[in-house]
């Protein structure tokens, strides 16, 4: 049986297609998947994020307790501010990447995937060195609003000074009398925000974020748009992109791995690993032929295979067919060419500099 | 939704057009509706031969590819080429400007076969529950 947010009723009476995803029951599309795109890149979207996780690190070892569990460096995050980084486990394999909210470092909320709420959980928990861990996910909703006129809205809502609130920046605050945290973060690369609010009050957050932005041609989005916005951006995605045997280095993810911060899990085997050299590396691609990559597609050089593409699509903005593949360190520099196996049809690809989208000044 | 009473229609959710000794071919609407925005599709060659209920090409949505079936056994005589370039035409309009192929029938009496409207109808909402 599949979970639910706080807001399925809601996306069920709008009319949205529901499918399940990571153990979620959640809305795909309302509109359209290239309409909603459309809507966040060119002015403003509304999504439902509440299947993501939230674990707590609470006392006077809470940050030290995640510094040893984080790849990134916590003690270059003020109260107030957050960062993106890996778990990792011993072997340098990726948990799960994650985005750590520190409200002092007494208090630090991690923002998880939907589909590893109980394995970070049941990790945190194991290494946490004396630090309160608690898994607070069904207390939370998460609504991400996303695109150049997110601000605009939200300010109309709030009476927090949001121009104050730098990207990767968060506050607490009231947003429509809903008692929120309110960040600067995202995953569409579009400015925007992503509010953390008590579950029950979700529906009516929701619907003051919509009626507030109709006139600015809000669209509730999906989790359609949301994926093909962040392939744009060559954003990972944790069980495509990345699972537990593939190592941040692999991944791309080199610089949310701190390894002059000190002691952390999975530090020996990345230097290791560092010095050792690669044997693969995620890249952006793009098709230069006819066809879409797909996830699970093979990465072709003189016919044979030596790499898997692991995200894919056409790219709504661009018109291109994009997508993330590992490969040999060898064909893993910028231009770099190789084949995609398409149905037995090897289609022609090129290395590319990510992000493939750049947002409009 | 709209299922036109002069075409016939495959469980496949294909849909065929007799024309002559010709069928044309395509997806139905409800077919459309569940991939969402299609943004890419590959068809066959004119001179090619399609076998009924084998794979003659893909549709491809911002999320997912799936095979197209042909309803009827031939060869293709005429292939909708402006869809590579326009492949949301099968959303905006998939029983006219979205035809994908003509079919110059080997066996006229392989339509017999297939669904008419109230019977494609029915089977979808068998389907859905």
């Amino acid at each position: 049986m599949p979970q639910r947010t706080p807001l399925y009723d809601v996306h069920v009476r709008a009319g949205a297609r529901m499918v399940e995803f990571a153990g979620w029951e959640m809305p795909v599309q309302y509109e359209g998947i290239l309409a909603e795109h459309a809507a966040v890149r060119e002015r403003v979207g509304l999504f439902d994020v509440s299947h993501m996780g939230e674990v707590v690190f609470r006392g006077g070892r809470a940050l030290e307790a995640l510094q040893r569990l984080f790849t990134n460096d916590l003690a270059r995050c003020a109260d107030g501010q957050a960062q993106y980084g890996c778990l990792c486990r011993e072997g340098g394999g990726i948990v799960d990447d994650v985005v750590v909210y520190r409200r002092s470092g007494e208090d630090l909320l991690v923002c998880v995937n939907a589909g590893n709420r109980q394995k970070d959980y049941d990790w945190l928990q194991g290494h946490a060195s004396g630090a309160q861990v608690a898994n607070e996910s069904d207390l939370f909703a998460q609504l991400a609003l996303q695109g150049p006129r997110a601000a605009e809205l939200l300010q109309k809502l709030t009476s927090l000074r949001l121009p104050s609130i730098g990207t990767y920046r968060f506050t607490q605050g009231e947003v429509a009398g809903v008692e929120s945290l309110v960040a600067r973060t995202g995953y569409t690369g579009e400015d925007g925000f992503e509010l953390f609010a008590a579950s029950e009050r979700a529906p009516g957050l929701w619907a003051a974020l919509l009626e507030e932005g109709r006139a600015l041609g809000i669209a509730p989005c999906g989790l359609g748009a949301r994926d093909s916005l962040r392939l744009e951006m060559a954003y990972r995605l944790y069980g495509s992109d990345m699972d537990d045997e593939s190592t941040p280095l692999e991944a791309g993810l080199a610089w949310v791995v701190k390894l002059d911060k000190g002691e952390f899990v999975g530090r020996e085997a990345l230097v290791r690993q560092k010095s050792a050299g690669l044997s693969r590396k995620l890249v952006g691609f793009v098709l230069t032929e006819p066809g879409i990559p797909r996830h699970g597609y093979a990465v072709l050089q003189d016919g044979k295979p030596v790499g898997t593409v692991t995200s894919g699509t056409k790219s709504p903005s661009l018109g291109t067919s994009i997508g993330l593949a590992y490969v040999p360190p060898a064909l893993a520099a910028e231009g770099s060419t190789f084949a995609v196996d398409i149905r037995g049809r090897a289609v022609a690809a090129k290395v590319v500099k990510t992000p493939f989208y750049a947002r409009k000044k | 939704m709209n299922f036109p009473d002069d075409l016939k229609y495959t469980k496949d959710h294909e849909w065929c057009r007799l024309k002559g000794q010709r069928a044309v071919v395509g997806i139905t609407d409800h077919a459309q509706d569940q991939l969402g925005d299609i943004v890419y599709v590959e068809l066959p060659e004119v001179g090619d031969l399609v076998k009924k209920g084998e794979a003659f090409g893909v549709v491809e949505s911002t999320k997912a590819v799936s095979e197209l079936f042909s309803p009827v056994t031939g060869k293709v005589v005429e292939v909708n080429d402006p869809l590579s370039d326009a492949p949301e035409t099968i959303n905006e309009d998939p029983y006219e400007e979205g035809w994908m192929i003509q079919v110059e029938l080997a066996d006229p009496g392989e339509l017999q076969a297939l669904l008419d409207a109230g019977g494609y109808r029915k089977f979808l909402e068998e389907e859905v529950e």
